[in-house]
């Protein structure tokens, strides 16, 4: 997929300025928010069992080539197959060779963001093989031909008028003066189309929530039933994961699955948890012929030994932007790749490189919401400031903050300079800006006053304060 | 794709700053495969059996599945046909080829035109049975298997599962150790926690997305 990474300044100030979006959003604090609360309070074990899944993901990342292999001679067991995908072009390759081998039209495809991560969907068009997303929420971004702005709900940007715009302009067959104003009419509509193209399609490909070693199976967790559809119909059933969607047991993927949709949507459970093992047994009277798993690396083995590991212990609930106020401000697109929002800030400089992402980093307040709420603990903020002292490091912040920082260090290790310029600067920002109170506009600080307004100083420095503060103590003591 | 396998597996290991797991490391792991220990089960579905059926019930209709409670076997045939007359159905079910359900006399209701197998598409109302159902979150768990097809669970637009009280289990590693015991792991193992919903569309929820829009359980108490 393209990436617009590089721009997320320019994203960010669209996104701003769309009222659609912005109401979407308003509604993610009503919706998701207040429900994973409600969810979390109604189990009195949920903190407990945050740790315990932190705990079950570090044993398996510390044990990962172990688990891998086991779960893929599990899956050979089972009568299934398991391809090892280095990068994405290889996990293409592999998956169009599958679809060539039953000379494969169409592909019906249930929500995965490792499809995405890969550039599916654009592949097999070039090959002539029509990828058909069934996830409602997918469905429609490809029919408006956008990339997914949440990892979850991935059209939550999308007003249903947009929606009917895109289903009249496709569905040419409908009569073009049916009525789609109530989204019940719409979820129809896109029920009775995609019901054929299920019956219709030779391959069906899915991404996993969950790989187990202990049998083989991938695990895929749905509510509108999408995926089942997927994967039981076509003759072909192709689940694509990265590697460290491995677990051990049963029992750990029920553990990690108590967390998932509570921290996701706030559900208890969501509507389908489905595990699939091989391929149609002989005396099985419907489901695949054929099952396969591609195992994608695309730089994650290589993450394992560095200071972001923690980052695979990541189970895509959502939880950390569904409660960014960042990503509550500028939505997903802005960040110009697969994953928006905090994960995305710590994922996306890791596989697409720290040049490309430096922005996402800093797309932080460190108000540290994300890592309260993440269900794997995952220490996002930390992780996030890791990769914005790498990209200061390789010197990728722009020139004029480098030049301020150098300036700020110069002076802060003179202390009488600093203390004068300090005091200077206070003084003349405290007298420009003292009938409002505020700055909207600042020469040299226009990336914080472009967004907010930058309260004028008040008085003192902090070290003249400190220094009376102590002045007065010292006489009193 | 061997050689991808096997830079992938070296990669990891360099990363892990080891080689591949040593024999006593390999016989811990093996052990807690097979061990497969439980970790941390919500007290809430801790309580005696007739409790967490009650609590199997709420949940499930917590989530907009529909549940009639019928006193034996011989109940299930009205408790369909009423069902159907409900929501104006037809007659038309197909049944799932399940030894259970077939011991059942469904001529006590002899306007029912049932018959078996998958589905193809085409059916209104599906009536499986279930192999266990999980009080702790109102789910129910059905596999793949000859007397189950798992075309029936999705693609009728009314799911009708027949359950026994005494299938009711607290906690999902409960349904593992009664599914391990029965055998090797099925194709497919369907959790089934109401119907099928969406908030695809400004996160307004509706249900009958993709897969059932009703799911109906009747629940058969039989001690
Ligand atoms: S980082 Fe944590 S909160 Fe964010 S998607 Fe991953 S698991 Fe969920």
């Amino acid at each position: 997929m393209k990436t617009t990474t590089r721009q997320f300044k320019d994203n960010a100030r669209t996104a701003l300025a769309d009222t659609g979006l912005q109401s979407a959003l308003d509604k993610m604090e009503t919706g998701f928010v207040v429900n994973r609360a409600n969810a979390a309070a109604r189990l009195p074990e949920f903190e407990a069992l945050r740790d315990q899944g932190r705990d079950i993901k570090n044993h398996t990342l510390e044990h990962l080539d172990f688990y891998l292999e086991t779960f893929e001679a599990n899956v050979q067991k089972a009568g299934g197959h398991v391809h090892w995908a280095a990068t994405p072009e290889d996990a293409r390759q592999i998956i169009l060779d599958i679809c060539r081998s039953v000379d494969a039209k169409t592909v019906t495809k249930g929500k995965s963001m490792i499809a995405e991560e890969i550039g599916l969907n654009e592949f097999l068009e070039e090959n002539d093989i029509a990828p058909i997303e069934t996830d409602l929420g997918e469905y429609i971004i490809q029919l408006r031909n956008e990339p997914p702005s949440h990892i979850i709900a991935p059209a939550i940007h999308v007003l249903k008028e947009q929606v009917a715009d895109a289903f009249h302009e496709a569905h040419t067959d409908l009569d073009p003066g049916r009525s789609l104003e109530e989204p019940q009419a719409l979820l129809d509509e896109a029920r009775a189309i995609l019901r054929q193209k299920y019956l219709d399609a030779d391959v069906g490909i899915t991404g996993a929530n969950f790989l187990i070693a202990e049998t083989g199976s991938s695990v895929i967790v749905t509510n509108e039933g999408n995926g089942d559809l997927t994967q039981t119909l076509p003759k072909i059933h192709i689940a694509v994961a990265s590697l460290e969607k491995v677990v051990p047991t049963l029992e750990d993927a029920s553990a990690l699955l108590r967390l998932l949709a509570r921290s996701a949507t706030g559900q208890e459970f969501s509507s389908y948890t489905t595990f699939s093992t091989g391929p149609r047994r002989p005396e099985d009277p419907d489901g695949p012929e054929q099952y396969h798993v591609v195992l994608l690396d695309n730089g994650r083995a290589d993450l394992l030994g560095t200071e972001v590991r923690e980052v695979l212990r990541c189970i895509r609930c959502g939880a950390c932007m569904n409660h960014c106020p960042v990503y509550g401000a500028v939505g997903g697109h802005a960040y110009g790749w697969v994953y928006p929002g905090p994960i995305g800030s710590v994922l996306t400089p890791t596989l697409i490189g720290v040049e490309e992402a430096r922005h996402l980093p800093n797309a932080s307040t460190f108000c540290g919401r994300c890592e309260a709420v993440c269900p794997m603990r995952i220490p996002l903020p930390k992780l996030m400031r890791h990769y914005r002292e790498k990209a200061h490091e390789e010197k990728l912040t722009p020139a004029a903050e480098r030049a301020g920082l150098g300036l700020w260090a110069f002076a802060a290790r003179r202390p009488g300079l600093y203390r004068w310029a300090a005091g200077l600067v206070i003084r003349v920002l405290g007298a420009l800006g003292r009938r409002r109170g505020r700055f909207a506009s600042l020469p040299f600080a226009s990336g914080w006053t472009r967004y907010r307004d930058l309260p004028a100083p008040q008085g003192q420095t902090f070290q003249q304060q400190w220094a009376a503060r102590n002045g007065r103590r010292g006489r009193g003591a | 794709m061997s050689s991808g396998r096997d830079a992938i597996l070296a990669r990891v290991r360099k990363s892990l700053a080891r080689g591949p797991v040593d024999d006593g490391t390999r016989a811990e792991l093996q052990a807690r495969l097979s061990g497969h220990p439980r970790g941390i089960i919500p007290a809430r579905s801790n309580r005696d059996h007739g409790a967490q059926v009650d609590l199997f019930v709420e949940m499930a209709e917590a989530v907009a599945a529909t549940v009639d409670r019928v006193a034996s076997p011989d109940g299930v045939p009205d408790a369909v046909g009423d069902y159907l007359a409900q929501h104006n159905l037809g007659a038309d079910i197909r049944m799932a080829p399940d030894d259970w359900l077939e011991s059942i006399d469904w001529t006590q209701r002899p306007t029912l035109a049932v018959t078996k197998g998958p589905s193809a598409g085409k059916d209104e109302v599906s009536v499986t049975a279930a192999f266990s159902a999980v009080a702790e979150t109102g789910t129910l768990l059905l596999h793949s298997g000859p007397s189950s097809p798992t075309t029936l669970n999705f693609l009728p637009d009314n799911h009708v599962v027949v359950l026994r009280s005494s299938q009711v289990v607290g906690a999902y590693e409960d349904a593992w150790d009664q599914l391990r015991a029965a055998g090797a792991m099925p194709r497919a193992v369907n959790f089934i926690t109401g119907p099928s919903r969406t908030g695809d569309i400004e996160q307004t929820i509706m249900l009958g997305a993709h897969g059932p829009r009703r799911l109906h359980i009747i629940l058969v108490d039989d001690g």
